[in-house]
């Protein structure tokens, strides 16, 4: 078991509470798709898995370590996460400083660096791209560039908010293909269905604050009264007969 | 207010620039405990911020527009030290970027802009909001801090001037100019603080530093049900002190390097010019006489005059810290 | 008010001032600027010598004088101040077509013009043969603050995004008929400006999420170091001493 939740919750400092006691396992190698509305509290949940945010209440687990104070370095080492804004999370001058960061900070340097930043961006595909300033590129290569800062840092799980949001079709197709073709566990949140029948096998809803349903993902979006209660709905003319049938 | 180079003698803005760089250097020491490891990123954003604020002019009167300065929006959002940072990052970006304001009155331009402003805006806030501290004290606060920052830093512009300016003009009528107009870019600038502040505590009350405390306790609600209750985050109740203390001392320090350069010796450097021989030329011909004007008395006011000027609005600071101080002890035992 | 987006400062290029490392340009300037400074203002020809220099490292760096004019209107509203000391100022007084102007404020009039001018456009060559990052960079290895360097990177950085920010919520306001005519109108543009801060203070969070979920600890890790030679700070030199030799020499 990699990823284990119990009972979490979380108030932000104004008084809003987003989770109210969420439970979920995620299995070393799956990929899970996290579905919800809007406001559902996908990100806010996301940002507990590598200690961004701490639980106001019950808690999370990674590969057995319970995240805390003293385990947050091994934490994020583990855990990468890649941020709904990919404005937020290339924040160095250039893709080559951005890349290295996770993996500086984890102390690798000189030639082991660049090694690693180069496979990262090849991974990718936007190697030609490491001495651009991030604000130069366009919306879907940031989006690449951003899953790049993660993959360099080799994490075992990789953690995805929204990675299909404002994406044009082709851009959001290339970023498909590079994450069909990682072999690490992947925890994508979205609510572009059939993104998430794509590349997930296994799916979770969370609504108001708790996992509202669990299952192939196909099942989930097979069921329309489950997603018409959960504010989530197939794009027109789409429509996925029950599995086993 | 940017000031562009030569506007003030090499002597007045290097002491300029070691009063900003000490300013700056306490400034480092104590923002970091202002924003601990977010220090960067976020200072950085609120620098981005400070200079795209900048841009927005508001009309004066008549035909004229101020620009927010955001000195004093700066500390009672983000405090005081990180203030300093940012405004200084700006300046220097400012300088360096954008050829906007001297590379030599930097100095001049963050020990003002920054360090006066910042120092006096967080020094009438805290005095205000000590008082009462409510929403309605804090935006009023905001107000008045904002407003009464920018004239006192015309003020403090006048009184360099009086002393290292190159300009022949009479030190009292450019304390009443730039008080005059900066009474009234101060409104603007009160106003727009006090809003921005307002509308800042109506949706993220927890992002303004002068309203720390002011959070109610947090309630979590489980699946199951039960309750549990967080109390607010402590806020610190940082003492005034060390920063009214640090304000004093770099006030002191700006009277006292600024005379001290003032009385009436010649530039450093034009003085080695003079020593060896260059100047004679200058001494004596047609020019001369208006050559020596800015050292002995600046535009009719003697030197000692503005010093003193100068020490005056010090003393008072040291009594504002003192007054702070004494309530401050009341409140404590 | 330099306004504008910060990468149309910088020229690409690839001459010598361009490839001179950032530390010894920073110093070069800044250097420049306090001979500029130092320099008594009766001595017209050293300010003209001052000039020629800067048109020497102009055309050097192949920036032409286009450019360098028109960034120069940030010097504007000072050259209005300037214009208005010898109305203003004291002491003996000459008329020029029917206007009393004091003689002394002249002078002090063309000291500030002279210096700001030539303060400028310096600082516009800086700008304009070196890469914002190199800047930082450079200003790193002069020993500046770790945390300063670091502010100023995540500014610059963020400094398109949130003007951009900006110019949106003006173009939202002007497009439903809003107009800033007077005082009174001044809070509307103050809760665009809160509404800024809470968007920039809310970004810079993020970005710090983001940077703690990478391993930050709160020192950034030095990736690229640019050191100069001996040859290349002497090439740097040029300017101020040269600068020097035409005040002391002339
Ligand atoms: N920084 C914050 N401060 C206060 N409330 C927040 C913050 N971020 C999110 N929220 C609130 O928490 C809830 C869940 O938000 P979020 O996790 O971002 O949802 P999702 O990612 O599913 O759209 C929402 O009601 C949102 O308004
Ligand atoms: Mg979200």
């Amino acid at each position: 078991m990699t990823l284990e939740v119990r009972d979490l919750a979380y108030a932000y400092p104004d008084g809003t509470q987003a989770l109210f006691g969420v439970n979920l396992t995620i299995a070393r190698g799956e990929r899970v798709a996290l579905l919800g509305p809007n406001g559902a509290g996908k990100t806010t949940l996301v940002m507990h898995l590598n200690g961004i945010l701490t639980a106001g209440h019950g808690l999370v687990r990674v590969a057995g370590l319970q995240v805390g104070k003293e385990t947050m370095g091994e934490i994020r080492r583990r855990v990468g996460l890649v941020f709904q804004d990919p404005d937020d999370q290339l924040f160095m001058p250039t893709v080559r400083e951005d890349v290295a960061f996770g993996p500086a900070n984890l102390g690798v340097r000189g030639a082991e660096l660049d090694r690693r930043v180069a496979e990262a961006l090849d991974r990718v595909g936007m190697r030609d791209a490491i001495d651009r300033p991030p604000h130069h590129l366009s919306f879907g290569q940031r989006r690449r560039v951003a899953v790049a800062t993660v993959l360099a840092m080799d994490p075992e799980i990789l953690v995805l908010d929204e990675p299909s949001s404002n994406l044009d079709p082709a851009s959001r197709r290339e970023l498909a293909e590079i994450l069909k073709n990682l072999d690490v566990t992947v925890l994508m949140v979205t609510h572009d269905l059939p993104y998430a029948l794509e590349l997930c096998e296994r799916a979770l809803i969370l609504s108001d604050g708790v996992i509202a349903a669990d299952g192939p993902t196909r099942d989930l979006l097979a069921d329309e009264a489950l997603l018409t209660a959960h504010r989530l709905e197939l794009p027109y003319g789409f429509a996925i007969p029950a599995s086993g049938t | 207010m940017h000031v562009p180079d030569g506007f003030f003698t090499a002597t007045v803005s290097i002491g300029a620039a070691v009063v900003a760089a000490a300013g700056v250097g306490v400034a480092l020491r104590r923002a970091k405990q202002e924003l601990d490891d977010r220090t960067a990123p976020m200072a950085g954003l609120v620098a981005a911020f400070i200079f795209a604020v900048q841009m927005l002019n508001f009309p004066v009167a008549a035909g004229t527009s101020g620009h927010l300065l955001g000195g004093a929006l700066a500390a009672i959002l983000v405090g005081p030290y990180t203030a300093v940072l940012c405004v200084a990052v700006v300046l220097l970006v400012q300088g360096f970027f954008f050829a906007d304001g001297g590379l030599t009155a930097l100095g001049v331009n963050i020990t003002l802009m920054g360090i006066v402003t910042a120092a006096v805006a967080w020094g009438v806030f805290r005095l205000i909001t000590r008082v009462a501290r409510n929403r309605a004290a804090i935006v009023a606060g905001s107000f008045v801090a904002a407003l009464v920052s920018v004239p006192v830093a015309a003020l403090a512009f006048a009184v360099l001037f009086a002393i290292g300016g190159t300009a022949p003009i009479d030190a009292g009528s450019v304390a009443a100019a730039m008080g005059g107009v900066h009474v009234l870019i101060g409104i603007g600038e009160g106003l727009i603080t006090a809003v921005t502040v307002s509308s800042v505590l109506a949706v993220r009350p927890d992002l303004v530093y002068g309203a720390r405390g002011l959070a109610k306790p947090l309630v979590l609600r489980t699946a199951t049900g039960e309750q549990v209750v967080t109390a607010p985050e402590e806020p610190q109740a940082k003492p005034i002190r060390p920063f009214l203390v640090g304000a004093g001392i770099v006030s002191l320090l700006l009277a006292g390097v600024v005379s001290f350069f003032a009385s009436g010796s010649p530039d450093g450097l034009e003085r080695v010019a003079e020593d060896k021989g260059f100047l004679g030329q200058a001494g004596d011909h047609l020019f001369g006489g208006f050559a020596l004007a800015d050292y002995g008395d600046v535009g009719g006011i003697p030197v000692g005059v503005a010093g003193v000027i100068g020490v005056l609005i010090t003393l008072a600071v040291g009594l504002g810290i003192g007054y702070a101080l004494r309530r401050r002890r009341k409140v404590t035992t | 008010m330099g306004a504008g987006h910060h990468h149309q400062l910088f020229r690409a290029g690839d001459t010598v001032v361009h490839r001179l490392p950032p530390q010894c340009k920073l110093v070069a300037v800044v250097a420049f600027a306090v001979v500029v400074v130092a320099t008594p203002r009766e001595r017209f020809w050293v300010f003209g010598g001052y000039l020629l220099l800067l048109a020497a490292v102009a055309a050097v760096a192949r920036v032409p004088a286009r450019f360098v004019l028109r960034r120069m209107v940030v010097e504007l509203p000072f050259v209005l101040f300037a214009f208005a000391i010898p109305v203003i100022g004291l002491g003996e007084r000459v008329t020029f077509w029917g206007i009393s102007l004091s003689v002394d404020g002249l002078w002090a009039s063309w000291n500030i013009l002279a210096k700001a001018t030539l303060g400028v456009i310096a600082s516009i060559l800086l700008a304009a043969t070196t890469e914002p990052r190199a800047m930082l960079l450079g200003a790193q290895r002069l020993r500046m603050p770790q945390l300063l360097v670091q502010i100023a990177t995540f500014m610059l950085r963020y400094l398109d995004v949130v003007l951009d920010a900006m110019r949106r919520m003006k173009v939202a306001r002007e497009s439903r008929g809003f107009q800033a005519r007077n005082l009174r109108q001044a809070p509307v543009l103050a809760k665009s400006a809160g509404a800024l801060f809470i968007r920039s203070y809310e970004r810079g969070e993020r970005v710090h999420l983001a940077m703690l979920s990478r391993g930050y600890t709160g020192t950034m890790p030095i990736y690229r170091e640019i050191s100069a030679d001996v040859g290349q700070w002497l090439t740097a030199a040029a300017l101020p001493v040269a600068a020097a030799a035409v005040l002391f020499l002339s």
